[in-house]
């Protein structure tokens, strides 16, 4: 799993809203400050190597990725490349408090993209 | 931390992809509900998570049972499955026998049970061919 964390950059899930040209799939708040980004379909790795407060960008579509953001404590997911999870999925999030965005870009695109937000580039 | 004992048993069913992760989310919430701290409640969550996740991948059926005592959190995972040949080599980073169905979901990278260890204070394990595993495992809540 690639991370970046935030270097002195603060950006919010409005930010990555924003930046990614997302949609929100469910999440009231998105004030929420990202600790960090990690970009992941291996949910074993975001088990292993997250921090809580990461926003995870995935290609992985299934209930086992919102669960694996509810026990991790990330701060949101987003399906990328246009993926949509079915409603089951985005009712589980929401009932968990897990923001989830889906965005037209590919994993590499949107990961560049806040890459350079948090960094500053 | 928590001021009294508390017991939970949860019943696990193999196999059953659409329910796995549901005892360690409710675990979670219990920890939660305790007033046991984050950083704690994360690391026996993300433990149990792995459990849970081996147990609906590999075995037919288990039990998870969670304890709180103002010292630890124990969870103690007890299946009914193929069990482990080589404990030693299954508790090596990267070694896995999982299913490409099992890879498609996210899992079975061989992270599971040396992720269970990394988030432990104390992980047994016991495995028996044809039988079974059971996994110990204890976070302490006093240093």
């Amino acid at each position: 799993m690639a991370t970046v964390t935030a270097a002195g950059k603060v950006i919010t899930l409005d930010d990555v809203v924003r930046l990614l040209d997302a949609r929100i799939l469910c999440g009231k708040d998105l004030a929420v400050k990202l600790g960090e980004v990690g970009a992941a379909d291996l949910m074993s790795d975001v088990l292993a190597l997250s921090k809580p407060g990461m926003l995870l960008l995935t290609g992985l579509v299934s209930m086992q990725v919102i669960r694996t953001a509810i026990v991790s404590d990330l701060c949101g997911v987003v399906f990328v490349r246009g993926k949509v999870p079915g409603k089951d999925i985005v009712e589980l999030a929401r009932e968990s408090n897990v923001p989830v965005f889906s965005t037209a870009m590919t994993m590499f695109q949107a990961a560049g993209v806040l890459y350079g937000a948090l960094s500053g580039r | 931390m928590a001021s009294e004992e508390f017991e939970n048993a949860f019943a696990v069913l193999g196999r059953d992809f659409a329910n796995a992760g549901r005892v360690s989310t409710a675990i979670k919430d219990t920890l939660k509900g305790l007033g046991i701290g984050a950083p704690i409640v994360r690391r026996v969550a993300i433990a149990s998570y792995e459990a849970e996740m081996n147990l609906v991948m590999y075995a037919s059926r288990g039990k998870m049972r969670l304890r709180v005592s103002s010292e630890a959190i124990t969870l103690d995972v007890d299946d009914e499955g193929p069990g482990i040949a080589d404990v030693s080599l299954a508790m090596q980073e990267g070694y896995s026998t999982a299913t490409p169905e099992m890879r498609e979901m996210g899992f079975g990278a061989g992270m599971g049970l040396p992720n269970i260890r990394k988030n432990a204070d104390e992980f047994l394990i016991t495995s028996e061919v044809g039988r079974g595993t059971k996994l110990h495992i204890r976070v302490n809540l006093l240093e």
